[in-house]
């Protein structure tokens, strides 16, 4: 493999490119659709449930509040991570995917201490998220107050 | 009977979102937290034009459980207050809407470390 005897970031990126595992993207496609669809019937689910006592917006907020409880037990458990190992973006893109994302590196990061361990890895991918989300809904904000939306 | 459909409106919608990011994984190569961004971010703008609501009151579930709902949830309760109390309003009501969603995830992020122990991940 003489286009690999030096390792530069270029280089290094296409060799990991050509040694990924080959996955197939229909297979990937089918099982992020249905994992991911399945996700929000649950959800629905619990809507339809706290339908019951609670009016459809706070139904909403709580559904999705126990569906990130679950994600998150199942995280701690280690299912979590086996179901996204198939399901791909069917199990990223729902909000169990953002609880995974904060969990998980809560608790692998538990040995450097409940302060800068869990307390500061626990944002790694939820920090950007809460950033962005935050920012950009003060910017729209004040863009519909400006131009009166 | 309604019940069905809304499920099975919940299942279209919300598997053809994570459809959506599979394709743009599978596209890019982009990693889960950039996915994350990705799809919050095109949540909030759709949410700016007023178009993901209408998802949301469409699909239920399907719309809100994505991230995308998220990033709405966020537009849409800025706006709001925008609208009532003006630019407190504005830096108020994003974070007050998803209050709830965010104390969950963080409360229950830290009993679970907390509880369980930290497993090597099988590759």
């Amino acid at each position: 493999m003489e286009k690999y005897c030096e390792i530069t970031k270029d280089n290094y990126k296409s060799y990991v490119f050509e040694k990924m595992p080959k996955s197939s993207h229909w297979k990937n496609m089918f099982w992020a659709f249905l994992i991911g669809g399945t996700i929000c019937v649950i959800g629905q689910a619990f809507i339809e449930l706290y339908k019951l006592w609670f009016s459809i917006e706070d139904a909403s907020v709580l559904a999705s509040g126990t569906m990130v409880l679950i994600a998150a037990i199942l995280t701690g458990l280690g299912v979590y991570d086996n179901i996204g190992r198939f399901a791909g973006a069917g199990s990223t893109i729902p909000i169990t995917g953002f609880s995974n994302a904060v969990v998980s590196p809560a608790l692998e990061f538990r040995s450097e201490g409940y302060i800068y361990g869990v307390g500061a890895k626990m944002f790694l991918v939820a920090g950007p998220v809460i950033v962005n989300g935050v920012t950009i809904s003060v910017i729209i904000a004040i863009l519909t107050l400006i131009f009166g939306g | 009977m309604e019940i069905f459909l809304m499920f099975i409106k919940a299942f279209l919608v919300g598997g053809a979102i994570c459809l959506i990011g599979q394709i743009i994984i599978n596209w890019t190569h982009l990693t889960n937290g950039k996915i994350l961004v990705l799809f919050l971010i095109a949540g909030a703008v759709l949410e700016g034009f007023g178009l993901y609501s209408k998802l949301i009151e469409f699909a239920g579930a399907g719309a809100s459980i994505p991230i995308s709902g998220f990033g709405s949830a966020l537009v849409k309760g800025a706006v709001k207050a925008a609208k009532s109390e003006g630019f407190y309003g504005a830096l108020k009501g994003g974070l007050a809407a998803c209050a709830t969603g965010i104390s969950i995830a963080i409360v229950s992020g830290y009993l679970v470390a907390t509880i369980f122990k930290p497993r090597t991940k099988k590759k």
